[in-house]
């Protein structure tokens, strides 16, 4: 702990910094001692989607276990046969990512374009089903989400789904992604303006 | 549930059409509002289309599915709960006098003869005049739990939206969040992990800072061809506040950052439990955790008690009702920055955090369906705004982008910040098509969506959906009816 006369010493000497830097926030030296330490207690519950799926909880799931889930919770909104409805359509549309044509849209699911079988877990663990998001146990989402992948045709068998398998999975997509490249330079307009 | 579904073009296009029609029925409403930017004497309601055939030259994305609502008499409209899935905010409240945020209150003839209303009959908390009508209007997705609403542009002026007007993007709802038992988690790679109550957040040192927030989504319906008709339907997803709160950099030395952690991940207390990650050299750099707004609390719509904001990068990072924040040494990959937010290209690769917002401006009156009343003076003025930094000039062309002008820039000029212009014209009744051009303090030019579109191609009819920054047209007719155009 500080003593009185150090947190007054360092705190003014961190204003004149701040003084300094009318908005570019300075690393701030000071520890103000304002807060509690947090348990181990207060945070097993949250779960992270990391792609090594360290932060995913313990717990294990099956295919046909998670079809019916998904019969029960999930096909109101994403369709008997995961052709989407309210929410969102989950599998199909590969081959359909390279497209230059403005009249036809690319199709986005987690076959298609997702790129991390953990980001699906921590998703529906989250935030899903709508209406009543954190229902589900950890042996639900693990079966729902293993019985997504299979529907779309990246998992097949009776292995246990898991934290380890997930981070295993491959995904289609996974290496659709590249870094954002802007600004871009763009060269001078064209001088012979139209409606378009 | 996404902005627009990905998935689909017939869902597209019905949601576009909502939308349409969304904008529809509250113009039909301003347009006999003589007090409305978009009231207009004459206006000529569009050619009805024969049943069963479009309309000639209108797009079937672009007309209404249901003639209902676009008909709809006001009252039926105001007293309906369900005006279809496209609900446009009505200026009536339900008791059918004071539009919202305001109270209605008997007009005497002449104000000096009698006295007005008694000091603190409003509760101590005040409230717009009965006779401003603006509100922000919501896309009418089947569920108005994940959903947004568009800041009325065409009425601002000065910079700062009114906290009321700010632009909302929810995903599981507004959560209520008391923060009396409101908690904050700070973990993952730091040295001490811990939590903070909203007293505890409220001692450290804090910070204001005017910025915009602007959703990376501003725009998308206008990719392929000119779709929604006002400045509030293509450009209302941006708004500009005055935020006050902690710097992350004081959170984070509190508990003390490991070597090797690079990235931070931040959470919602909403029921989507929204996540999203921030590398952690921007967090140290300028992000705060806010619990002020514009000089009282942030409103709930925009994260009460405690929101992120990163200044410049894209809305849906700028994170509401913070409940926890974790440090790693890698991205979390989170659904929001793989399978959304992310910039699909003709080629099949995808632009992953595409955080900054580009350099972009728009002339904000005259804009889309208002009427000039005839020849003579108008003073165009917009706002632009970059997630670089400070905008440089603004440039004004009132023939389609062959002649520019500087425009006017109101001060103060803050950096990650809307900036008011303006710029004198008079208009000779001639046709006319206006734009605004903007250079941030980086050199960076904001483009035509003709080269937007060599750049990032067009792959759909909403292109890459995010990132559209490109110069707005507004054409001028003979008659003074001003419309949504594409002009390159």
């Amino acid at each position: 702990m500080f003593t009185t006369t150090k947190l007054f010493l360092q705190v003014t000497a961190c204003g004149a910094l701040f003084a300094l830097n009318t908005y570019a926030v300075s690393a701030d030296p000071t520890r103000y001692g304002f807060g509690e330490p947090a348990s181990a207690n207060d945070l097993q519950d949250f779960v992270s989607s990391l792609p090594d799926g360290r932060d995913l909880p313990a717990g294990s799931g099956t295919i046909s276990k998670g079809k019916q889930v998904y019969d029960e919770k999930c096909a109101s909104c994403h369709g008997q046969k995961l052709e989407g409805d309210i929410g969102d359509r989950l599998i199909g549309g590969r081959g359909t990512l390279v497209n230059n044509d403005p009249k036809k849209a690319p199709v986005k699911t987690v076959e298609s374009y997702w790129p991390y079988a953990t980001t699906l877990f921590d998703y529906i663990k989250r935030a899903m089903p709508f209406y009543t998001p954190g229902s589900l146990t950890n042996d639900e989402v693990y079966s729902v989400t293993g019985y997504i992948l299979s529907e779309a045709k990246i998992l097949n068998g009776d292995e246990p789904i898991t934290a380890k398998s997930l981070s295993k999975v491959a995904m289609p997509n996974r290496n659709g992604f590249i870094p954002d490249h802007r600004p871009d330079h763009f060269k001078p307009a064209d001088k012979h303006p139209r409606l378009r | 549930m996404s902005i627009l579904d990905p998935n689909s073009d017939a869902k597209n296009q019905l949601k576009i059409a909502s939308l349409v029609e969304a904008e529809e029925a509250f113009l039909a409403k301003a347009r006999k509002n003589a007090n409305s930017a978009y009231f207009s004497q004459n206006h000529i309601e569009p050619e009805k289309p024969v049943k069963g055939e479009p309309a000639k030259g209108v797009d079937p994305l672009q007309r209404p599915h249901n003639r209902r609502h676009f008909l709809a008499s006001f009252a039926v409209l105001a007293s309906s709960s369900v005006a279809g899935r496209a609900i446009a905010q009505t200026a009536a409240s339900p008791d059918g006098k004071a539009p919202p945020g305001a109270v209605w209150r008997s007009v005497p003839e002449d104000a000096t003869k009698i006295p007005g209303t008694a000091i603190g009959e409003d509760g101590g908390y005040g409230t717009r005049s009965q006779f401003e009508t603006e509100v922000r209007w919501r896309f009418g997705t089947k569920t108005p739990l994940s959903s947004w609403s568009m800041t009325p542009l065409e009425h601002g002026v000065g910079i700062i939206t009114p906290s009321g007007l700010h632009f909302e993007r929810d995903h599981g709802g507004i959560a209520t969040i008391d923060p009396a038992t409101h908690k904050v988690f700070v973990h993952g790679m730091v040295k001490q992990p811990k939590k903070f109550s909203m007293l505890d957040v409220k001692r450290f040192p804090s910070i204001s800072r005017i910025l915009f927030i602007e959703c990376s989504g501003n725009g998308l319906t206008e990719w392929s061809k000119p779709t929604l008709k006002t400045v509030q339907g293509t450009h209302g997803l941006v708004s500009t506040s005055e935020w006050t709160g902690v710097p992350l950099s004081t959170i984070l030395n509190e508990v003390g950052v490991k070597s090797g952690a690079k990235w931070l991940l931040v959470e919602g207390g909403d029921s989507s439990v929204m996540t999203r990650s921030i590398p952690i050299d921007k967090a140290m750099k300028d992000c705060f955790l806010a619990y002020g707004q514009n000089g009282e609390a942030i409103r709930p719509e925009q994260g009460y008690p405690l929101r992120l904001i990163a200044p410049g990068y894209e809305g849906n990072t700028h994170i509401k009702w913070v409940r926890r924040i974790e440090l790693s040494d890698k991205p979390f990959m989170t659904r929001e920055e793989t399978s959304k937010y992310t910039d699909l290209l003709p080629s099949g690769k995808a632009v992953q955090f595409s955080l900054v917002m580009d350099a972009k401006s728009v002339i904000t009156r005259p804009s889309g369906e208002m009427t000039l009343s005839g020849p003579g003076f108008y003073e165009i003025t917009g706002l632009a705004w970059s997630g670089r930094g400070r905008i440089k000039r603004v440039d004004v062309s009132t023939d389609g982008g062959r002649t520019w002008k500087p425009a006017g820039l109101q001060g103060p000029i803050l950096p990650i910040c809307q900036t008011r212009f303006r710029f004198p014209w008079v208009w000779d009744g001639k046709e006319a098509i206006l734009q605004s051009r903007c250079v941030d303090e980086t050199g960076y030019v904001q483009p035509t969506l003709g080269q937007l579109i060599e750049v990032r191609g067009l792959n759909g009819p909403i292109g890459s959906i995010y990132h559209l920054n490109a110069i707005q047209s507004w054409k001028v007719d003979t008659e003074g009816r001003v419309s949504n155009v594409h002009y390159y």
